[in-house]
């Protein structure tokens, strides 16, 4: 656990949008700020050792997904840093991203639309390769028909176009597509999420047949709680921007800290006799472009005190494999000492 | 781990049949041919196609030969024989031209400046629509707002004023023309990349990452072309007739190398004289091409319309 190959370095990712110049003129006569400025991203650090699956687990809305396009380099960070082996991934050339590695892979959510319509399914998975010069021209088509069987489709399928092929199909083509590309790591955002459950159960047996040939690292981006547990060694949970906890998927499951990720297991409905007792997470989301003071869970948190509505906990390390940050692990969140007094 | 593939496999349905190339040419023209119209439109533009451009060999006479223009031939009725021998089935102009030879020949110089206008135009339009959709931002804001504002005046009073300024002849109006109507692709072609920027497919290859000019024309290009091929039917049948309308106005092609818009100018001299056949065909001749290409035209929008799709 001591050589993390990817290192994710207090990362925040913010997206202004700017007004129109009409506004802009606006503003700066009346002296006001029409830019709007979501918080997608706050302040993430993670490192995830090589040939670890780390999960990443939130509600819609809390930038997993956005802190997985940073990893792969198609979003910059508007602060903080992402080294693999200590090389960053993407360069910022005057706002445009530059992608610099082919070791970082993803895998997208819906294989509908993640395969370009117009090309053949060999010309897909063999396009990255060629152009890097990672297979020898002639090896190509034998290469493409072992990709393909090595997701569980026919070599021949390659003639075909994506619109022939099931949801389940096409995505073992986008992971023949980014295994292709020889990644050292993948980045799967809600790969199973868009398909059947049946399906979904046969691409993650897929996913970890091949994880264990390859020996891969990756990143599973994912809401769906069972489908992490399952496939991930550890887990970072994730509320509007910030991780607000990281443990190892056994200890997580037994025994959450954050008082989210516990909101987090109460909200998933189990199947059992009688009548269901999942409670939901009272609330909604707050605004990603105002979001509140202090914790940011602190208006949905049946035990915030009033340290949580001023001040942002830190993240601390509540043993040797887990960190959390909630004050309640923290000193207390004050409640305690207004109770007293 | 050859056990593990073949689980994996034997749970995989089949996909369904390979659909080669030629089926879905077959496919669509079984569903052009849905619409008798939209065929006898097609066959009405191969049959202009063959009279012009073949109009050397179709015309009784070369309306460009002055030494066989006889004056005495001048404003003979539809259906006269002339001193040529031979019946002008349309009548003769002021010039003692044949009308029938001068509209085969007037046709070629229109469709010619009409697709090289149009085909000129696409290529101007993608590229400009293109640069915009895919770098967006200040690129973008530029290029749009030129396009917008070229829209938003006739396209008949920018082309006049440039082939004023350019002066007369093909190439000029040629120009003239692509100037005036590359907006109108430029904005298809930026609407649909746009839609198309968006997507996964988009993202997953800039994030291999393959070079900005592959993904640009291997993968955003090609799934932007189809309403394009729609626009450009259309954009050719009109710069046919904004090059008539220069050349009625008088600013377009001499009628030395006529086009159908300088015959209709020529004839319109004359329709008050009772000599309607000197305007009155050639018009029909630009209405029968403008109204056959725009019929195909909404022929193929319909078959490639995915809602329509069987």
């Amino acid at each position: 656990m001591t050589d993390p190959i990817l290192q994710i370095d207090a990362v925040s990712k913010r997206f202004t949008r700017s007004p129109g110049v009409l506004l802009k003129g606006l503003d700066r006569l009346t002296g006001r700020d029409s830019s709007q400025t979501v918080h997608a991203v706050t302040d993430v650090s993670l490192s995830v050792p090589r040939g670890e699956v780390l999960g990443i687990v939130g509600e819609s809305g809390c930038g997993k997904s956005t802190l997985g396009r940073i990893v792969s380099g198609i979003y910059t960070p508007s602060a903080g840093k992402v080294t693999l082996d200590g090389d960053p991934v993407a360069r910022d050339s005057r706002g445009n991203v530059d992608k610099l590695t082919t070791r970082v892979q993803m895998i997208h959510q819906d294989p509908f639309a993640s395969l370009n319509p117009r090309m053949k399914v060999g010309e897909i998975i063999a396009e990255g390769p060629r152009i890097h010069g990672l297979i020898p021209a002639k090896d190509v088509q034998s290469k493409v028909r072992a990709l393909l069987e090595q997701v569980g489709l026919e070599g021949a399928y390659a003639n075909r176009l994506p619109h022939q092929f099931s949801g389940g199909q096409r995505q073992r083509v986008a992971i023949a597509r980014a295994l292709a590309m020889q990644p050292e790591l993948l980045v799967l955002d809600e790969a199973v999420a868009s398909l059947d459950v049946s399906i979904q159960a046969q691409v993650l047996n897929l996913f970890m047949d091949l994880r264990k040939q390859l020996d891969l690292t990756a990143l599973f981006i994912s809401h769906d709680l069972s489908v992490v547990r399952h496939v991930c060694d550890r887990v970072a949970i994730m509320y509007l921007g910030r991780v607000v906890e990281t443990a190892p998927a056994n200890q997580l499951y037994e025994k959450p800290l954050h008082p989210y990720t516990s909101a987090l297991f109460g909200s998933v409905p189990t199947l059992g006799t009688g009548r269901a007792r999942f409670q939901p997470i009272k609330g909604e989301i707050p605004s990603p472009i105002n979001p509140p003071k202090g914790c940011a869970f602190h208006p949905r948190c049946p035990l915030a005190g009033p340290r949580c509505r001023v001040e942002v906990p830190r993240v601390v390390n509540a043993s040797s494999e887990r960190s959390v940050a909630c004050h309640i692990q923290d000193g207390g969140t004050g409640a305690e000492n207004e109770a007293a007094a | 781990m050859p056990e593990v593939t073949m689980e994996n496999t034997m749970v995989v349905p089949s996909a369904p049949p390979e659909e080669t190339r030629a089926e879905r040419l077959r496919n669509f023209w079984s569903d052009y041919c849905q619409s008798w119209v939209a065929v006898l439109a097609l066959a009405v533009i191969a049959v202009l196609l063959f009279v012009s451009f073949g109009a050397s060999l179709v015309s009784p006479q070369d309306p460009y030969d002055m030494a066989a223009l006889d004056w005495l031939d001048a404003f003979l009725r539809p259906g006269t024989e002339g001193s040529g021998g031979y019946v002008h089935i349309l009548g003769t102009d002021n010039a003692g031209r044949d009308m029938l030879s001068a509209i085969f020949y007037g046709l070629r110089t229109s469709l010619m400046i009409g697709l090289s206008a149009g085909a000129l135009a696409l290529l101007v339009g993608i590229s400009v629509g293109l640069t915009a959709a895919y770098f967006g931002g200040r690129v973008e804001g530029l290029l749009m707002r030129i396009v917008d504002l070229q829209l938003s005046m006739p396209a008949i009073l920018l082309a006049l004023v440039l082939v004023a300024m350019l002066g007369q002849g093909i190439s000029q109006i040629i120009l003239a023309l692509v100037v005036a109507q590359y907006a109108y692709f430029a904005r298809t072609t930026h609407g649909a990349a746009k839609v198309e920027r968006g997507k996964d497919y988009i993202e997953a290859a800039r994030s291999t990452p393959l070079p900005t000019r592959r993904v640009l024309f291997r993968h955003l290009l090609p799934n932007v072309l189809p309403p394009l091929i729609v626009v450009a039917t259309v954009q050719v049948a009109s710069a046919i007739a904004l090059e008539a309308t220069l050349s009625f106005l008088g600013v377009g092609l001499p009628l030395t190398e006529p086009s159908l818009g300088s015959l209709i100018s020529n004839g319109f001299k004359y329709i008050h004289s009772d000599r309607y056949w000197l305007s009155i065909y050639p018009g029909l001749a630009l209405m029968v091409t403008v109204v056959a290409i725009n019929l195909v035209g909404d022929q193929v929008r319909t078959v490639l319309d995915p809602r329509n799709s069987r």
